[in-house]
């Protein structure tokens, strides 16, 4: 497959037609008012049924998916997620409308409660609310949550701190939240400790948003004492769990001293989710901020379970109903089908593929940051005769996703490996193949990666073009 | 390019000294770091700057990235034509894609900012990294 198949408009024909309807029998009568009706069909494409089936197909053909090929963007972006969490999510059981009494919805409280209790049990904190919607909703309700706590106190602050290092949702969730924000610089191994954090650490600083392991991979190994550097400061810890799926089951946040922290269900817990969605991203408290958790609650009643509507304390409502229900029940099915007992070995494999991954590449590809990798590798493109964005796109050729690139900010031409647990040895040997291949090319034809990627539909893209100035509609006659 | 007699910042700014105030706009290096821009979201004319707060946001195709407040000051104007042209930031970062002019509170802050010399180090020494 290398060209790219025709709009629908382009292959359709004057007087083509999938369905022919037999004349009506009955008066026709207008089901609008005539003045309302159009004096000219609309442009549709005229086709048979066969050529719109063959037409969809190709289109299809054209995904890649990592239910197709290994996808080493990693769980920050979507791993694997197991075909019974789909087929439970879809359990007509399941589909109660969200204003049903809540004595005929006992189960899908109880979906909700059990979730709850896992989340506490994995992290170690006191509370959650499973209402944001996504990732970025979860940092939001969170800096919502400190900024109450603080303003109960009687000591609102003003700023919030985050590394160079975190994912841009950071500041902007702070931000809306009210706050200042101020990057601060990570260390020369890529980690926040005592030095990095102390100069910045004023009676102004509410929190500090902090991705542990952080986006290099890199375990936050002062985060103990970073924690109690804020809290004798007044200052809260704020944990982004996007990296979570490192430390699944072995690590619990709330032992390190973490205040709040979001987790991304539709990450760790697997939910198909791209181009915007369904995301989940619960919001867990350490005890002292469980008073501002938002409403409604689902609460465990005796036998039964009832939900809390009105809470003085809490900062109210932040989405309608309860959460993206069905992410809710993926999540849930995925730990129940691991197992307690198992949770752990996700973090263990994702951490295991991760490291087979650097150790294998390591003597060909610059690692500026060299602390012990966790769930992934960061590589740059220090040294190599093309840039990342050659690499990235010369994959494409040998049908391999690329990798995350030019994250995190603080790696020059960054390339951020991310395989997760899921992969096999095989797979990743693979890959590694593949990518020697593609630096041996580099050194002997670097014109060959600049020029890449030359067998797929389409070749490289005008990127700056397309942004500058973008061409979002077809038009009649004219050719793309 | 009358780089001598500019002045830098650690953020790849240079700032261009017009009597009491200030003309920035980001350097060589940055727009070649920063790849193709494809937008800048610019300062309105008045506001409160401390040294060090976000200024503008400069959209490349890899990333986006922040202009900060090289001292404390005013915003006088920014470039407009970069509203229909982002990329004279790349192509003429000292010249026709400055960003922004502000005023300047205090003197004393830009003698904080490096000298064509110093810049120059300082980028040996990110090179080195």
């Amino acid at each position: 497959m290398n060209t790219l198949p025709k709009l629908i408009f382009e292959l359709s024909r004057e007087g083509k037609i999938g369905v022919g309807l037999n004349e009506a029998d009955v008066p026709e009568e207008p089901a609008v008012d005539p003045e309302l009706l159009r004096r000219e069909l609309a442009d549709f494409p005229q086709l048979s049924e066969v050529e719109i089936v063959r037409h969809y197909m190709a289109l299809a053909k054209l995904n890649y998916s990592v239910d197709a090929g290994f996808y080493p963007l990693g769980s920050c972006t979507m791993k694997y997620n197991p075909k019974i969490n789909e087929k439970l999510a879809a359990a007509e059981e399941l589909q109660a409308h969200p204003y049903a009494p809540h004595d005929l919805v006992q189960g899908n409280l109880e979906i909700l409660a059990r979730l709850e209790e896992w989340l506490r049990e994995l992290t170690g904190l006191a509370g959650f609310t499973l209402a944001p919607a996504a990732g970025a909703h979860g940092e939001f309700t969170g800096m919502l949550m400190v900024r109450k706590y603080l303003q109960e106190k009687g000591d609102p602050r003003r700023l919030v701190l985050i590394p160079d290092s975190a994912h841009g949702t950071n500041p902007a969730s702070a931000h809306f939240a009210g706050y200042d924000v101020k990057e601060i610089a990570s260390s020369a191994q890529g980690t926040i400790g005592l030095a990095e954090l102390r100069p910045h650490l004023t009676p102004e600083v509410a929190a500090l948003m902090m991705t542990n392991p952080n986006t290099l991979g890199i375990f936050e190994s002062d985060i103990m004492a970073v924690a109690d550097a804020l809290h004798a400061n007044g200052s809260l810890l704020y944990m982004d769990g996007a990296n979570l799926n490192a430390l699944l089951g072995v690590v619990r946040p709330g032992d390190l001293g973490v205040d709040v922290m979001h987790i991304n269900l539709h990450k760790t817990f697997s939910t198909p989710h791209g181009g915007g969605g369904p995301g989940s991203g619960p919001v867990g408290v350490a005890a002292h901020l469980l008073p501002y958790l938002p409403v409604p609650r689902v609460r465990r009643q005796g036998d039964g379970f009832d939900v809390v509507f009105d809470d003085p304390r809490s900062i109210g409502r932040v989405k309608n109903f309860y959460g993206q229900f069905l992410v809710i029940v993926r999540a849930l099915a995925y730990l129940m089908t691991l197992g307690r007992e198992n949770v752990g070995r996700v973090a263990e494999d994702a951490v295991l593929n991760a490291n087979y991954v650097r150790k294998r590449l390591e003597g060909l590809l610059d690692l500026p940051y060299k602390g012990p990798s966790l769930h992934e590798v960061v590589f740059s493109d220090s040294g190599l005769p093309v840039k990342t964005l050659d690499i990235a796109k010369r994959l494409l050729d040998y049908g391999i996703h690329p990798f995350t690139i030019y994250f995190p900010l603080i790696v020059h031409g960054a390339m951020m490996i991310e395989p997760t647990e899921s992969e096999s040895k095989e797979t990743l040997d693979d890959f590694i193949a593949v990518m020697g291949t593609i630096l041996r090319e580099a050194r002997e034809d670097p014109e060959l990666l600049r020029q890449a990627p030359t067998r797929t539909p389409v070749r490289r893209l005008d990127e700056t073009l397309a942004a500058r100035k973008p061409v979002l509609r077809w038009r009649k006659g004219e050719s793309l | 390019m009358a780089k001598e007699n500019l002045l830098y910042s650690k953020d790849h700014e240079w700032v261009r000294r017009e009597g009491d105030t200030v003309v920035i706009g980001v350097t060589d290096y940055a727009q070649h770091e920063l790849g193709d821009v494809v937008f800048v979201d610019l300062p309105a004319a008045g506001k409160e700057l401390k040294k060090g707060d976000p200024v503008a946001n400069i959209e490349s195709v890899k990333a986006v990235s922040d202009v900060y407040a090289p001292v404390s000051g005013k915003v006088i104007e920014a470039n407009a034509k970069l509203n229909d042209s982002p990329e004279l930031v790349n192509q003429d970062p000292f010249g026709e894609g400055w960003i922004f002019k502000m005023s300047v509170e205090q003197a004393s802050e830009l003698d904080e900012l490096m000298d064509l010399k110093k810049y120059e180090e300082y980028l040996k020494g990110i090179a080195g990294e």
